[in-house]
């Protein structure tokens, strides 16, 4: 479970999916980094990451971790945005993990990831839909 | 000064549960409910779908079909709903964070049963009218419940829609001709702190409540307004089954072909601070510009707010920009089943 303080610091990137690129090499980094993973520039300016893509690679996760477990079976995809950045993102509304697969173009949606109880707070972010 | 809207959206969940499926649990007779009360299927919220998700979603495609509109510029946001996941701590908050409008922003959630939408609009478009904010946001949306084996519970639905409120010639889709309210204390549907489910004043339901307030409203604005019913190309109004919305809409004097286009109970359901709102963006996906469109809406408690809308060139513009409302609700459909749905809908008792 993550705290509300990190949920708070994290809105950026989980609401408005705000990415870092690197004005170096040009490299978008999501999540944001401080160094960038291919040349180790340091100087970012803030993009945002559009919200289509395509699935490059899922799994079924068949016995979720607590907090999940009334979303089984969880489809966890890695997906391609259409300006070429990639994130591994929780699949929703798939009826049928069965029809996932590899080039299946998705949109991000605004959604509930979790939350801690019925009494602690919410934690939003996206999730991929079938587009 | 010229308001109006500048930019609209609907998001409905793509999950659906036949009214059958409901009956068939608590032995009830499907068809005198489909024949009764016009529905045959309702939206259903997933897991992680509440009143703050669809608004953002909702608010996003609004945004498309504004020409532009800089989010940092909206200067109020207003989430009308009965079910805020949070009973303090604003929705409007995270809807405002969500879509980069925060943090020169007033923000506030409304109540008023089904009719929190509408609030949400009328006040936006006041503060534009008033020249204390450039832009306003008005939502209405919910994931209502009503309790196991009650008449609510065929019809409480999930869905949401957004208007974006503005005073640039440039970008007005529909101009604000009118607004009109009419608002009494009449005992027809309540739910007190705590309770998880509503309660109806059975005897107070229908005439003294969504008949009587409907039509006093409705024809109050177009008394003021100066217009009559055949005026208007739509008209649409608070919907909590498929038959109240025809009824009161006859009686007032308006054909099926000014209704069917805003009518959306009968396959969406009752979206609470949603339902007239939703219907609106139906009829916004297709008229075209000089129509004119009568808005009322209901809220228990009891009160009707009214709207008419003339639209302008612009519109037939923007309309495809976005996913249209009844495409939503005629694709992509996943039918639950009832244990399904008790599950989504957190009825079913889980272990510590
Ligand atoms: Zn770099």
């Amino acid at each position: 479970m993550i705290s509300p303080a990190r949920s708070w610091r994290e809105a950026p990137q989980r609401y408005r999916l705000e990415a870092a690129k690197c004005t170096g090499c040009g490299r978008v980094c999501y999540p944001p980094r401080v160094v960038c993973p291919s040349c180790r520039g340091r100087d970012f300016e803030h993009v945002v990451l559009p919200r289509e893509g395509n699935v490059v690679t899922h799994t079924v996760v068949r016995v979720p971790p607590q907090g999940f477990v009334e979303q089984s079976p969880l489809t966890i995809a890695l997906v391609q945005l259409k300006d070429g950045t990639r994130l591994m993102v929780q699949m929703a509304d798939v009826a049928d993990p069965e029809t996932v697969h590899a080039g299946m173009p998705v949109r991000l949606e605004f959604r509930r990831i979790n939350s801690d109880g019925e009494a602690g707070v919410i934690y939003y972010g996206h999730k991929a839909v079938p587009a | 000064m010229t308001v109006g809207i500048i930019g609209y959206g609907a998001f409905v969940p793509r999950r659906r549960i036949r009214l059958e499926e409901i009956a068939a649990v608590w032995g009830a007779d499907a068809d005198s409910y489909r024949r009764g009360l016009q529905l045959h299927e309702k939206s259903v919220p997933g897991k992680d779908e509440d009143t703050i998700t669809m608004s953002v979603e909702a608010a996003r495609r609004a945004f498309v079909r504004s020409g532009g509109v800089d989010p940092a510029e909206v200067g109020a946001v207003y989430v009308g709903s009965e079910s805020h996941p949070y009973a303090v701590k604003p929705s409007g908050t995270i809807v405002g964070e969500a879509l980069g409008i925060n943090p020169e922003v007033h923000i506030a959630d409304l109540e008023f049963a089904c009719k929190a939408g509408t609030e949400g609009m009328y006040l936006a478009q006041s503060l534009v009218k008033a020249g204390e904010v450039k832009y306003a946001l008005g939502i209405g949306a919910d994931t209502s419940q009503g309790a196991p084996g009650d008449a609510l519970e065929y019809s409480a639905a999930a869905g949401a829609a957004a208007f974006l409120f503005g005073a640039d010639e440039e970008r007005i889709l529909a101009e604000v001709v009118a607004t009109y309210s009419w608002t009494t204390d009449t005992p027809d549907f309540w739910r007190r702190a705590y309770m998880h489910y509503p309660r109806h004043g059975s005897r107070f339901t229908g005439e003294p409540a969504y008949f009587r307030h409907i039509t006093n409203s409705a024809r109050g604005i177009m008394e003021k307004a100066g217009l009559e019913p055949e005026d208007f190309a739509f008209a649409v109004f608070h919907q909590p089954n498929g038959k109240f919305p025809i009824r009161v809409g006859k009686r007032l004097g308006f054909t099926m072909e000014q209704l069917e286009t805003g009518w959306l109970s009968p396959w969406l359901g009752n979206t609470y601070s949603g339902a007239s709102p939703m219907g609106l963006t139906a009829i916004l996906d297709v008229a075209r510009p000089g129509d004119l469109i009568l808005l009322t809406s209901f809220g228990s408690g009891a009160g009707s707010d009214s709207f008419v809308f003339r639209v302008t060139e612009r519109l037939p513009k923007v309309q495809e920009l976005a996913p249209l409302t009844r495409v939503q609700l005629d694709n992509d459909k996943i039918h639950v089943s009832y244990g399904e749905y008790a599950k989504l809908r957190g009825k079913i008792r889980m272990a510590e």
